[in-house]
């Protein structure tokens, strides 16, 4: 059936099964390919949304749970007043190699400072753990987290 | 009009060019033969647009490595374009225009170096030429500043963009009568760039694989045996068809020679399997679950790690079937030597885990096909594709497109075969995509090793008698890809007494190369006995290491010459980094430990800091990285980047990666229990280049070799508990 969600402030309509991902409504049937499948079951933090504004894996909320819940995604950081910030430090610090796990890593990271501006370390640790980055770009996603939250950055 | 239509239509002219043995192929085309808008390329990497923008072609696939960025300023450096107006595309894959195009071996730097350069000062000369031409001066009269020719004596100037057209008309000339810039004038080399693609990256834009989408294009999953290359016995395709939204369900025989257990070639041919092609991957996904496929029995279905590491012990026991080096007289030295240390080590399987799994996108038209892989070597799949399918090469084009990671899994290109298989018995463009599961049960693994060592010390701390028995994988003296050993082994040929002793057991398990292949296994081991030695011997590791290596600055010759000197000296560099001297005044429970190793063509000196805890968790603080790859870094954003993560790669396979093998099938299945680094175990990597006036090479590998047993011997540093086995766990360190 279809299903009317809201994505980066927008309302879409994914026709598909009940239970179909959003990850996989969001990637195959409406077309927001910055969300990436990397393990199927919330190991890696790969398709990262965010839902009314929480990080959320979006390969394990079933379509039909999703209700009028506000989903955003990597598509839509760039409206977003602190993604906007995380993207660009994430730029000048050319944070990425394969960059496949990068959307999912801004996604914590935004959710992250939306609610603590100044995180410490282990507040970092925290929140960005559930995201592997296989290229273990790790020194990089601290640094261009405290650099997007003006923060000494070693 | 893009640049790739423009050069389907050129006569090109073969030119030979010394770099590399490679050849580059330069666009000639005649003004009959020259497009509408009388625009073409300069050669087959550089085209210069009207309004002065530069296109630059990059002829690697790109894997998260940086060589779509890095291998472009080779040749916008000497073709003196501001990088702000370069424009770089990914090439096609042209073998006859490019060479071998490939992402391997650390390989870019040291055959483009001087090639690239080489082809950047080609299309300046060209440009110089035709405003030469205009003002009827000799090019000898002119000079360029970034993005224009200028007349030296009048200081008159010309854009490289209105110099565009005038180029149709120049003749380019031999890439090896050009002069190549200074080093000390470099504008682009040795600055930090950006990797090209990073706004497509953080803005998440299509850029992968996976991201593919072709009109009417359907999904397509593929289930394979759990035991590798076992038949398919039966499935319930109707089962899978009533599922909405399947389109397709079907058994593919397979190619009966794509895997040889135990050896063979890198790579394989299409596996035996179901495929189930749908609407969207979901219903594809759902449609498999439904199979219920049987698989038929198997030779190989009673392998597991347990006999494998059984029958490991029993070859140890008796004679070496090889013997791959025989220095002096071993057992004599180790009955003469003043201390001897004996040791079994054992390394396992790994996967190569990349975050994007495996997928290809394939579509037929006309009776011609189309790819779209994320692989690391296009050309090899090509080759496969076609052979497997019955069709000839040149009706296959297969476009590179960025990885989600190689490691060296994207070297083969199994994803590829099937989804062309897949494709052509749907009728439809598909897209494969493997589940994470299909990923790891079907890698090309990291071989698991088993080396069995003796040594010895005399009074003054030398090392007089080094013996390993590498017990391995392999049919006879062929062993299974990257489960090899060379006789120069390092520490061969430095230790007057050497032996080195091969034996082999079949393998049922498809193995390949993972980032620094052989030497990411090889360097634990070695490295943690001479460690084992230096301590036996009671001395400095970090002196004894440079005590090893000697006094000679090379020893042995090309291509297996050992820069000893070179050596020496990232290892007093990390000495000095890391405060080796002050290590005694680290608390309990902590250490340093150091390694290097040569790999790659590069010089990599390590030292890791650890805190190991009563309850024996390791936490590893810094680790500090000293590294000689030659005489200039060409992109250093990149360079570090590449060095941090391959040092941390390399203590995650230490810390928590094995894959392990039951009943002929591999046991792990996800990151659940297959785990990766995450950042709250991600130290700091402190790294220095050291400049030296070798031609510099590349930083894909050669700095994870080391970071293994620097980790290793820091443990023992810290606990006096020594790491025989990988991976570490709490069990082994427990106080």
């Amino acid at each position: 059936m279809a299903y009317t969600l809201n994505v980066n402030g927008k309302a879409v309509s994914a026709d598909v099964d009940g239970d179909t991902p959003l990850l996989w409504a969001l990637r195959d049937t409406l077309g927001f390919v910055g969300t990436k499948y990397g393990c199927g079951v919330a190991a890696c933090g790969a398709c990262t949304v965010h839902v009314d504004g929480e990080p959320m894996r979006s390969c394990q909320i079933p379509v039909e749970s999703v209700g009028k819940a506000k989903i955003s995604t990597i598509e839509g950081m760039a409206a977003h007043p602190v993604g906007k910030k995380v993207q660009a430090a994430w730029m000048e610090l050319d944070v990425a190699q394969c960059g496949y796990c990068q959307a999912g890593q801004i996604m914590s990271a935004t959710a992250l400072l939306a609610k603590t501006p100044k995180p410490n370390d282990a507040q970092i640790d925290e929140a960005m753990n559930g995201n592997i980055c296989r290229c273990a770009t790790y020194v990089r996603i601290r640094a261009a987290i405290k650099r997007a939250s003006g923060q000494k950055e070693a | 009009m893009t640049f790739h239509d423009l050069k389907a239509n050129r006569r090109e002219i073969l030119t030979s060019v010394g770099a590399g043995g490679l050849t580059l192929a330069f666009a000639m085309a005649s003004k009959a033969e020259a497009q509408d808008d009388g625009l073409k390329p300069l050669n087959a990497y550089v085209q210069v647009a009207p309004n002065g923008k530069v296109t630059i072609q990059a002829k690697n696939p790109e894997v998260g490595q940086g060589i779509k960025t890095m291998l472009p300023m080779l040749i916008a450096e000497e073709l003196d374009v501001a990088w702000e107006d370069v424009v770089i595309e990914t090439a096609p894959n042209d073998p006859k225009a490019y060479g071998r195009q490939f992402a391997g071996g650390s390989m870019a730097t040291p055959l483009h170096w001087e090639e690239l350069r080489r082809v950047g000062a080609v299309a300046r000369a060209m440009l110089i030429q035709a405003a030469a031409t205009a003002w009827n001066c000799g090019p000898g009269d002119c000079t360029t500043a970034p993005g224009e020719v200028i007349h030296t004596a009048s200081g008159k100037k010309r854009t490289y963009g209105s110099l565009a057209l005038a180029c149709a008309n120049v003749t380019a000339p031999d890439p090896k009568s050009l002069t190549l810039k200074d080093p000390k004038a470099y504008r682009i080399i040795g600055k930090p760039k950006a990797q090209y693609d990073v706004a497509k990256i953080v803005t998440g834009q299509p850029l992968f694989g996976i991201d593919i989408r072709r009109p009417g294009m359907l999904y397509a999953t593929y289930e394979k045996a759990p035991v590798f290359a076992a038949k398919v016995a039966g499935a319930d395709l109707d089962a899978a068809k009533s599922v909405k939204g399947v389109r397709k369900a079907f058994i593919v025989e397979g190619d009966p020679n794509a895997f040889s257990p135990g050896g063979g070639a890198i790579g394989q041919g299409l596996m035996p399997g179901v495929a189930v092609v749908a609407d969207s991957w979901w219903a594809a996904r759902k449609g498999r679950d439904k199979l219920n496929t049987k698989w038929a029995e198997h030779p190989t279905s009673k392998q597991s790690s347990k006999l494998y590491a059984e029958q490991a012990k029993a070859m140890a026991a008796g004679k070496a079937q090889r013997t791959a080096r025989n220095d002096g007289d071993v057992d004599a030295a180790l009955k003469a030597s003043a201390k001897t240390v004996e040791a079994a080590y054992y390394y396992p399987f790994l996967s190569h885990a990349n975050l994007e799994p495996q997928n290809c996108t394939a579509e037929f038209k006309d009776g011609k096909l189309e790819i779209w892989a994320p692989t690391q070597f296009p050309e090899p799949g090509r080759q496969l594709t076609a052979k497997t399918l019955g069709m000839k090469p040149e009706d296959i084009t297969v476009h590179m497109i960025r990885g989600g990671g190689g490691f060296g899994r994207r070297l083969a290109n199994d994803y590829m075969v099937e989804a062309a298989w897949i494709a052509r018995e749907t009728g439809a463009p598909v897209k494969l995509l493997w589940t994470r599961e299909d990923d790891m049960a079907h890698d090309h693994y990291r071989p698991a090793g088993f080396h069995y060592f003796r040594g010895g010390v005399d009074a003054a701390g030398n090392v007089t008698a080094w013996h390993d028995h590498f017990v391995t994988f392999g049919e006879g003296a062929t062993p299974a890809p990257s489960a090899g050993m060379s006789g120069a082994e390092y520490p061969a040929r430095f230790v007057a007494n050497c032996r080195l002793e091969v034996s082999s057991m079949p393998l049922g398990v498809p193995t390949g190369p993972l980032r620094a292949p052989g030497s990411n296994a090889l360097a634990f081991v070695m490295q943690s006995f001479i460690d084992e030695l230096a301590h036996a011997a009671n001395a400095d590791p970090l002196a004894f290491q440079i005590t090893l290596l000697g006094t000679k600055d090379v020893v042995g010759e090309a291509p297996a010459a050992y820069g000893a000197g070179r050596m020496r000296g990232v290892l007093q560099a990390v000495g000095e980094m890391s405060g080796w001297a002050n290590r005694a005044k680290l608390p309990k429970g902590e250490g340093l430990g150091v390694a290097c190793y040569y790999s790659h063509l590069g010089y990599f000196a390590e030292v890791a800091h650890v805190a190991v805890a009563a309850d024996g968790a390791v936490k590893v603080k810094k680790v500090w990285v000293a590294a000689d790859v030659g005489s200039q870094i060409i992109n250093p954003l990149g360079a570090i980047n590449q060095v941090q993560g391959s040092v941390l790669d390399g203590l995650s396979e230490a810390l928590h990666q094995a894959i392990t093998i039951d009943a002929g099938r591999v046991e792990q299945s996800n990151f659940t229990d297959y785990p990766l680094m995450r950042i709250s175990e991600a130290p700091a990597v402190e790294v220095k280049f050291l400049k030296t006036a070798f031609p510099p090479t590349g930083l894909g590998e050669p700095a994870l070799p080391p970071a293994i047993p620097a980790l290793t011997n820091a443990i023992f540093a810290a606990t006096g508990k020594r790491i025989r086995s990988l991976p570490i766990t709490p069990d082994m360190l427990k106080a």
